[in-house]
């Protein structure tokens, strides 16, 4: 039998998806009171591998539920595959596993009276909704020590490069310090910040400290939309930590379209103002 | 305050990965080595902290010889003091690791152990929790917000759009986030420093551990091809549209 | 990809500065269906210009190098690219402010304007400098820095704006095919494209490219450090990319250039890193770029220190750190030139690599003169790929080389300065004598060449004074006296010159006349056993080279030429002869030995071993023919290069130890005695104002102005005749011409003398240059022990070439008093000629 750890959302349909591959599952959610407790969630699947003596239990690689199963992992000693792209069963299991953020695999075997694992997103289709017994464990006053105290929104005002969802970048094709005008707006209306390739910080078009890039700041955001860069590879070092990147460069050989995610080809000063407009409607 | 980082070796790798013959490593003839991005914010993160309060910061790996250059790079930033628990293995799982890591922080008197939340190369997301347990202190993931006061870390990590906060009393486990800060750039009269600072070794003992690495493959490329959304302005409307999706419009 | 076109009439591969600058020209000289093709994508493929340092100092002590950088910078500035900073090298040793003071001889030589500057003044210009360690500065307003990927990009655009060029990024050459020694067809991953000519501009992976054709290109990539040190809040506060001036610590192998608000730091001061161009990483497997492998720190500690103490203030300012470190790759050569022009193993393939930021755009201007009209305006043969013998193209040798110069980026390099590594390569069968003799070895194309022999010192007794001896250290460095009392000693008895060394061909077959009638300037068609002296021209009427040709038989004729250019004559020679294999071309180089007997008794010398006629009338000058000397069979040829009676005299290889100790005994009651090649290339040469290849003979000059022309012409045509013709009929711009030191005691009381390349002055100091744009600076410098005068030559305007004229030479910070002693080619020591012909 497996367990399958659900928390509301996708990536735990997905976990389902997997953990249904390895045997009958018994899927649960941790219900533990309002705040979240790492140490409660922990508990909730130390408590159901003693009820259920199970051969495996299954999470999404979600952040909270790949906390908990570190956490139950460690209060079990036993082992835990994080990022599991797939699972055989046997003595003991085989599993491959992403490294390097899904650039490389890892075939590895897994051992243990209990296997603990973490699916990897995206990588397997989402299964049904089944039903999920909300599972209250018995908490000491140890597993909820460390719990979430508050919850706060993000302040209104300014966004910082690293901390921008969205980042909107411009190169030299932005043509002046001017031209940086649209794309202030533009990440005005996505809530976002804007950042200069290394051409435009050296040209004295936007402050050194908005350089993106190797020797500027490294983001990570959901999405970098780059205009009018070409791609330099000191630039990409800095960018490719985003998510999704669109690329807007009138040169359709331009090695940052490669990069990227999404493209539009054309002057970047109207692509801009369009999707101004379009955003404004 | 008297902070301990730990800090992985990994190599700086390209668009494409190689492996050695033996599928058991990634092939680094070309490559420089770093520290893990999410552990390097750590120990900027570290600094910060003992600039604001007082202390002293400790690196401490667990890795190959050659892995005293990332703990030199560290105080190149301005720690303090290095250990490597030095080893020839390549067998170390997480719960080999942090077992070894334990021991070695046992004892350190240190008010805070700061990780990176993962690897970049295993990606195990678990060593720090793993740490905590075995020395009995409290632990939060993904920080990406520290402040302290009064024997108390407030931390704070993304969740959902917002924030959550934690408060955990020292001494006590944090793993942070690549975005809590940006960090230094090692100065040169650090990077002399870093030459001439002395590096505590020590024989970490080894233990069984429950994952083992069999080999490691490349993935096929997933064609990653880019998506045209058109061309000029006119393009204007499916870029909002993916905006949409995307979630940021 | 439905456009990638399948036939060209050139494929340039590399997309770096130089196939930029190189599809350019083409396309500007007329050439159309250029492709360029790069692994890469464009703007920055990822070769040594994505991460050069992109600065620009225009003084060299190479003229060619001075000119190329010039061009380069005037098409920088045009394409807007240019920033002009200042550049300061500062010296923290004293031999620096020597080097500095020559410095500045070079740059009044080619007219870059520099000066020198005290600590304090270099503080005004760089206030964050530490001018408590440095002892003075060598300044050059004019320096500056590019931007060479948008120029590449310029340039790009130009050639594709004329039609002329289609452009293929992300493409990787995959194969070469050659047919009957040709290129025929480019391999891509993108497919194949037929082609008429393939340019070779890779930089580090040029050798790679080349080998797929079965070429050599012979250079090594080896790495350069830099780092790159910021914010640095002073730079923040200043407008662009560069603002201060860039300083070379060159006593510490560094430069320091504000790179934006970083000052980045580069260093060839490390021990020598090479790297195997096959060894070089693909785009996907690099973290940055494949020519920007990962940061040794270990290897630039030292360097380090020295850049804190020169600029301790700005590289510790609160908040910079190294934001960027790289072991970025660059290409070395074995002697330190470009590698440039067609390959010698195949037609139309041609090397543009070893090639820096500074003379990218001037080298692919040459060049692409050179391959649309023959020639190119400036004289680039030192960067020629023939001149390689094939010792030098050995990966053994060019490691040795590269990693032996790499140090000397900003070293004080002497003009005589031998290398170390490598050595022994080629000797003579006379070298084990010649070590018995106390030979000082220098080495020309591999091959040990005493330069003079330390046995002969107790000359030194004998003729006292008459040696010229020299009090500077710098002048007396790879020099001798003993130079000079060889001299005066072939002068008064006979002396044996080795000159093995020689660069020797032989041209056979029922063509061979008609080959080389098209070649040689003067008449080939003469009678078996004639030696005839030759300019060989290129297509604009410069010099390609200068040698003698034996007509042995009648289709057989031996060309003898210098050591150093004897394998870019090879190349020029076998592209000249017929299709049809009337005339065949063999390389007898290696099979030959030569010794040189020369001076009034080396009649009495070689009469003595032989039974032949060797008489004036049986054996006149300029005649050549078999003897027998002491049993062995050689070839004598009595011409000279040192203005005097004798021969020089070839045997086979294994026969060269018995002819020296035939000649060696047979000369001892004449007083013979061995003399180096000092003599032979310098003293002896200077003091007849026979004008030599690479010094006076270059492509900038002519027949006229060099004082060669001929009485008649030829009725045969010959490459060049028709500038010959021209340049016949016009008043030459300038005149080579004799010069000698009136007086060379310096203001502190010390005789200097000039070793070459310095500025020829008005008596007011002014420059002189002549109408065509050429400085006279001096081309060759060295003692006259006959004429006891230390004697330059140099090239003048007619109104400067007056015999009798008072000039001004530079020299070391100095000027120093000339006389024009000769205009024209009349010798200085024996204008008659009597000994040469006695």
């Amino acid at each position: 039998m497996i367990l399958c750890l659900v928390e509301p959302g996708e990536l735990s349909l997905e976990a389902l998806a997997f953990a249904q591959r390895l045997g009958p599952v018994h899927a649960f959610s941790v219900d533990a009171g309002e705040a979240y407790a790492p140490g409660a969630w922990a508990a909730a699947i130390v408590q159901l591998v003693e009820q259920h003596s199970p051969d495996a239990v299954v999470a999404a690689a979600s952040d909270r539920c790949q906390e908990a199963m570190a956490h139950a992992a460690a209060r079990l000693d036993l082992p835990l595959a994080a990022n599991c792209v797939s699972a055989e069963s046997g003595d003991p299991w085989r599993v491959v596993r992403q490294r390097w953020g899904g650039s490389l695999l890892e075939e590895a075997t897994l051992s243990g009276p209990v296997k603990l694992l973490t699916v990897a997103q995206h990588v397997v289709q989402a299964a049904a909704p089944v039903a999920v017994e909300p599972f209250a464990p018995a908490l000491s006053e140890a597993d909820l020590a460390v719990r979430v105290v508050r919850r706060e929104e993000p302040p209104p005002g300014t966004v910082s490069l690293t901390d921008a969802r969205v980042v909107v970048g411009g190169g030299r094709g932005v043509g002046s310090a001017e031209g940086f005008g649209l794309l202030e707006e533009l990440a005005a209306l996505l809530g976002g910040a804007v950042g200069g390739s290394r051409v435009v910080t050296n040209l004295g078009w936007r402050a050194h400290s908005d350089q993106v890039g190797q020797t500027g700041a490294r983001i990570a955001p959901d999405l970098y939309i780059a205009c009018g860069i070409s791609g330099a590879v000191q630039h990409i070092v800095g960018c490719k930590g985003a998510k999704k990147i669109l690329a807007i460069n009138k040169d359709p050989h331009a090695p940052m379209l490669a990069r990227s995610d999404y493209a539009v080809v054309g002057d970047l000063h109207e692509v801009v103002a369009a999707v101004i407009a379009e955003l404004r409607r | 305050m008297n902070i301990a980082v730990c800090i992985k070796r990994v190599p700086e790798t390209g668009a494409r990965i190689t492996l050695t013959a033996d599928e058991q490593e990634i092939d680094t003839s070309y490559l420089g080595f770093t520290i893990s991005p999410h552990e390097e914010c750590a120990v900027e993160e570290a600094l910060r902290l003992v600039e604001k309060h007082g202390g002293t910061t400790t690196a401490v790996t667990l890795g190959p010889p050659a892995a005293a250059e990332q703990l030199r790079n560290a105080v190149a930033m301005g720690v303090e003091s290095a250990i490597l628990l030095e080893t020839e293995r390549g067998d170390w799982d997480p719960q080999a690791t942090a077992s070894a890591l334990a021991e070695a922080l046992r004892d350190g008197g240190h008010d805070l152990l700061l990780f990176g939340n993962e690897s970049a190369d295993s990606g195990g997301y678990q060593v720090g929790i793993r740490v905590a347990y075995a020395l009995g202190l409290p632990c939060v993931t993904g920080v990406k917000g520290i402040e302290i006061a009064d024997g108390v870390a407030t931390v704070r990590r993304e969740e959902s759009g917002g924030w959550e906060i934690f408060e955990l009393p020292l001494p006590a486990v944090v793993t942070v986030k690549e975005g809590i800060n940006l960090p230094r750039y090692a100065s040169l009269p650090g990077r002399l420093r870093a030459k001439k600072t002395e590096i505590a070794r020590i024989e970490p003992a080894w233990r069984e551990g429950g994952l083992r690495k069999q080999r490691l493959v490349v993935p096929q490329e997933q064609g990653s091809q880019v998506e045209l959304l058109g061309e000029g302005p006119a393009a204007a409307t499916r870029v909002v549209e993916v905006l949409r999706e995307l979630g940021v419009a | 990809m439905t456009d990638f076109p399948s036939s060209a009439k050139a494929v340039v591969v590399g997309a770096g500065i130089v196939g930029n600058s190189l599809v350019h020209h083409l396309a500007r000289l007329g050439w159309r269906d250029l492709v360029l093709l790069d692994k890469g994508a464009l703007p920055n493929p990822g070769g040594s210009t994505g991460h050069a340092s992109n600065f620009i100092f225009p003084v060299d002590h190479s003229k060619e190098m001075t000119a190329l950088t010039r061009d380069s910078t005037n098409q920088y500035i045009e394409l807007g690219v240019h920033t002009v900073s200042g550049g300061i090298e500062v010296a923290r040793l004293p031999e620096r402010l020597e080097e500095f003071n020559r410095r500045i001889t070079s740059s009044v030589s080619w007219g870059e304007p520099s000066e020198l500057l005290t600590p304090a003044q270099v503080k005004e210009l760089v206030p964050y400098i530490n001018d408590e360690i440095i002892l003075g500065a060598f300044y050059t307003p004019s320096v500056g820095c590019v931007d060479s990927l948008r120029a590449g990009t310029l340039m790009r655009e130009a050639a594709t704006a004329l039609g002329a060029l289609t452009v293929s990024a992300s493409t990787e050459v995959t194969g070469i095919d050659v047919e009957n020694g040709r290129v025929r067809r480019v391999h891509t991953d993108k497919g194949p494209i037929e082609t008429e000519y393939v340019f070779v501009c890779c930089g580090v992976w040029s050798p790679r490219i080349a080998r797929m054709a079965g070429a050599a290109i012979p250079l090594t990539p080896a790495v350069h450090q830099m780092i790159s040190v910021g914010p640095i809040p002073l730079f923040e506060e200043t407008p662009g990319e560069i603002f201060f001036p860039i300083v070379r610590d060159v006593d510490t192998n560094m430069y320091e250039r504000q790179n934006g608000s970083d000052m980045e730091v580069g260093s060839y001061a490390h021990r020598s890193i090479l790297i195997d161009p096959d060894e070089i990483p693909s785009i996907e497997e690099s973290a940055l770029s494949p020519t920007e492998l990962p940061f040794t720190s270990e290897d630039f500690d030292v360097q380090l220190e020295q850049a804190l103490e020169l600029m301790p203030e700005i590289l510790t300012v609160e908040g910079a750190g190294i934001r960027h470190a790289i072991n970025g790759l660059l290409s070395l050569t074995p002697d330190g030139m470009p590698i440039l022009g067609e390959t010698p193993e195949v037609k139309n393939l041609w090397s543009v690599a070893a090639v820096w930021i500074k003379e990218g755009p001037g080298i692919a201007r040459a060049v692409a003169e050179w391959v649309v009209e023959g020639a190119s305006e400036i004289d680039v043969h030192g960067a020629d790929i023939a001149r390689f013998h094939p010792g030098q193209r050995e990966q053994r040798h060019v490691d040795a080389r590269a990693s032996e110069g790499f140090n000397k980026t900003y070293g004080i390099v002497h003009p005589s300065e031998q290398w170390e590594s490598n050595r022994n390569v080629r000797v003579s069968p006379f070298h084990p004598r010649e070590q018995e003799l106390g030979a000082v070895f220098f080495e020309t194309a591999g091959w040990e060449r005493p330069w003079w022999y330390e046995s002969n010192g107790k000359l030194l007794e004998e003729y006292g004074d008459r040696v010229m001896p020299r009090e500077a250290e710098w002048e007396s460095r790879w020099w001798s006296p003993i130079v000079n009392a060889e001299h005066l000693a072939m002068r008064d008895r006979v002396a044996m010159i080795d000159l093995t060394a020689f660069h020797i061909l032989d041209v056979a077959g029922p063509g061979a006349v008609e080959a080389l009638q098209q070649i040689a300037l003067a008449e080939i068609d003469v009678e078996p056993g004639r030696v005839i002296y030759t300019p060989i021209l290129d297509h604009h009427g410069g010099f390609k080279a200068d040698l003698t040709i034996m007509r042995l038989e009648p289709e057989l004729f031996r060309i003898v030429t210098g050591a150093a250019h004897g394998m870019a004559d090879r190349k020029w020679f076998s592209d000249r002869l017929p299709q049809d294999g009337s005339a065949q071309l063999t390389d007898v180089t290696e099979d030959w030995c030569t010794v040189g007997v020369w001076g009034p008794r080396a009649r009495d010398l070689v009469a003595s071993v032989t039974s032949d006629d060797v008489s004036h009338a049986g054996f006149p000058f300029a005649r050549c023919r078999e003897v027998e000397l002491g049993g062995v069979r050689a070839l004598a040829s009595r011409i000279s290069y040192v203005g005097e009676l004798g021969w020089e005299i070839y045997a086979p290889m294994a026969d060269g130890a018995a002819l020296w100790d035939v000649l060696w005994e047979a000369g001892r009651p004449h007083g013979v005695v061995p003399a180096g090649i000092g003599v032979y290339g310098t003293t002896g040469r200077i003091e007849k104002g026979y004008r030599a290849y690479g010094a006076e003979l270059e492509s900038e000059y002519n027949v006229a102005e060099a004082g060669m022309t001929r009485p008649k012409v030829k009725e045969h045509d010959f490459v060049g005749k028709e500038p010959y013709l021209r340049h016949r009929g016009e008043e030459p711009a300038a005149i080579m011409s004799t010069l000698t030191v009136d007086d060379p005691t310096s203001s502190s009381g010390v005789k200097r003398y000039m070793l070459g390349r310095e500025p020829v002055l008005t008596p007011a100091g002014e420059r002189i240059v002549d109408r065509k744009g050429r400085p006279s600076y001096v081309t060759s410098a060295g003692s006259g022990p006959s004429v006891g005068k230390h004697v330059l030559m140099a090239y003048l305007p007619p109104e400067h070439a007056v015999e009798g004229k008072q000039l001004l030479v530079q020299y070391m910070g100095e000027r120093y008093p000339v006389t024009v002693a000769v205009a024209g080619s009349t010798p200085l020591f024996d204008p008659e000629n009597t000994r040469v012909r006695s």
